[in-house]
Parts: C-alpha cells; structure tokens; sequence
C-alpha cells in the first residue's frame, strides 16, 4: 500500500491522499456528505411543511432574536476558516500550526454550541416544548440534528487532538484530520441554509 | 515502508512551486471568507431593514445562501480542484436529489396536508 508513497523528500505535499487509505477515506467521506445533504433536506422539508402549524403556540416571530442568530452564524463561520487556516498548515508540515488552530475551532464550536443550548432553554421558557405544536417538533428536530452533528464534530475534534498531541503530522493521522475539516464545513453550509430558512424567513414573514 | 505511516517528518516535501500554489490558495480563501462574512450581513439586513416585500426578500436571501454554499463547497472543500471529480459527482447528486424531496415534503405535508 505504501510502496507508491515517496516519503524520502519529507512529508507529501497532500499527505491526507498520499496511501490508499487517505484516498478511500476521502471518496467514502464524500458519499457520506452526499447522503447527509439528502438527509437535512427531509428534515428542512418537513419543517417548511409544518412551520405554520403553531397550534395556539408560540410562532417563529415571537421567538427568533436577529442578534443571538447573528453572532452563532460569525462564530461558526470563523471556525470554518480557522479550520482550513489548520488544514494548510498541515499540508505544510507546521503541526504545533495546525494544532493551535484546530484547538480555536474546536473552542469556537463549543461557543456555538452553547448559544444553541441557550436558546433552546430560553424558548422552553416561552413555552415552546418539543410537542407543542407541529412548528416546535420540527423547529428542535432540524436545529436540534444540526446541534447533535455539532457534538459529534467536536468530540471528534477533541479525541484527534488528544490522542495525536505528540505524534507529529503522519501519514496515518492527516486523513483524519481532513476529514474533520470537511464535515465541519459541512456542517456550516448546513447552519447558512438553517439560518436562512428557519430563522431570517421566520422573522421576516413570508 | 510501511513503518513510515505513524512516523512524523522532519521536513516537508512541498516544491517551491506546491508553496506558492498554497499560499495563493490561502489567500483566495481569505476572499471567499469575506464574501460570506458579506453575505450574511447582507442577508441580515435584507430581513432588518423591513423595507422589500416579504416574498422577494425571501428569494433573495435564499439566493444568497445558495452563494454561500458554493463558495463553502468549492474553495473551503476544494471540489473546485481538479482532482475532485468523484466528490463533485457525489455532492451534486446528493444537492439534486434533495430538491424534490423539499418540494414533496412541503407539497404532502404543508399543502395537502395528508
């Protein structure tokens, strides 16, 4: 498997496909982001179906603030170029690089994710349960995949980081660290459509 | 060989020409990130100012997030690289495929209503 890779001038200038690991790793992580587009597009389309049904409860204009959406949508866009700034460092061979930045998006999702946590305890305040109505069941199911995808990438984040904190930039290791890279822009493109969808449409009308 | 797999390097392998690919690379990222730093702005105060009707500032601030899509998926995700054929086809097909089920989700379940 190895035997193609020229490691004798250093580290491959795209060591994420340098064996054919990295390169199956990187057609089957494409799949897997095909398949998660299709996925969230049942769940927006559910929820562009039932966002009307308010039953008597809170509607989106009542609930959705600008500014909270605002700063969560800058902060998980900053994360997405902090992790491409620590993905060319690793194509570089600037581990101590890639690892500062990769340990920024990691901390800037945790950010995220507590704004996210805030705002669904505060529309739980409001009234707005999980059953509520119609909207509600929608609302948490698309946000709340979106948030639980959230947890996922940062969990996975955090074991790469500890798990690889001395290794260096390997052969083994920097297919796993791409990865991560692409799923959590994957996982920004997918908040841009959420806060477009749910929340901008929500407040503005329509 | 194989031993170099969990070995780091001492060294990177990148030609003079591969760094300064890179780092144009970089710096065409850093635009494509302003461009969406600008989109989201403008799309916040596309629904703020309060000033179009509703139903064209929707098609607009969809548009909008259809531009930031691309500029995630092709600059931030590279499928803009040549060698990306296989993801390109996967991530459009995937993109094709979930139109019809929005417009069927919405069409079952928010205009017929079965």
């Amino acid at each position: 498997m190895s035997e193609t890779v020229d490691v004798s001038k250093g580290l491959p200038a795209h060591p994420e496909r340098a064996t054919l690991e990295g390169k199956n790793k990187f057609v089957g992580f494409w799949v897997f982001l095909s398949g998660e587009v299709t996925m969230f597009a049942t769940f927006f389309g559910t929820y562009l179906g039932l966002r009307n049904g308010t039953a008597g409860g809170p509607e989106a204009a009542d609930l959705f603030h600008m500014p909270l959406v605002f700063i969560m949508t800058m902060i998980l866009l900053t994360s997405s170029l902090t992790s491409v700034i620590a993905i060319t460092a690793m194509k570089k061979n600037q581990f101590k690089k890639m690892k500062l930045w990769m340990w920024i998006t990691f901390f800037l999702g945790v950010a995220f994710l507590g704004f996210e946590i805030y705002e669904f305890v505060e529309y739980v305040h409001y009234g707005l349960g999980f059953s509520t109505s119609a909207f509600a069941s929608s609302f948490y199911s698309l946000v709340g995949l979106h948030g639980a995808h959230v947890v996922f990438g940062l969990g996975w984040v955090l074991l790469l980081l500890i798990r690889y904190n001395r290794a260096g930039i390997t052969l083994t290791n920097a297919p796993k660290f791409y990865m991560f890279s692409l799923y959590w822009h994957f996982i920004d493109v997918v908040w841009v459509f959420i806060f477009t969808v749910v929340y901008l449409m929500g407040i503005g009308g329509g | 060989m194989a031993d170099h797999l969990s070995e780091p390097f001492e060294k990177s392998a990148m030609t003079n020409e591969e760094k300064v690919k890179t780092e144009r690379e970089m710096r065409i990222q850093f635009i494509a990130f302003a461009f969406m730093i600008a989109l989201t702005f403008l799309a916040f105060i596309a629904v703020g100012a309060e000033v179009a009707p509703p139903g064209f500032v929707i098609s607009f601030i969809i548009f909008l997030a259809f531009i930031q899509l691309f500029l995630q998926l092709y600059y931030f995700m590279h499928l803009k690289d040549k060698d990306h054929g296989w993801a390109n086809t996967f991530m459009v097909s995937g993109l094709v495929l979930s139109i019809p089920t929005i417009v069927a989700l919405i069409l079952i379940i928010g205009v017929v209503k079965y």
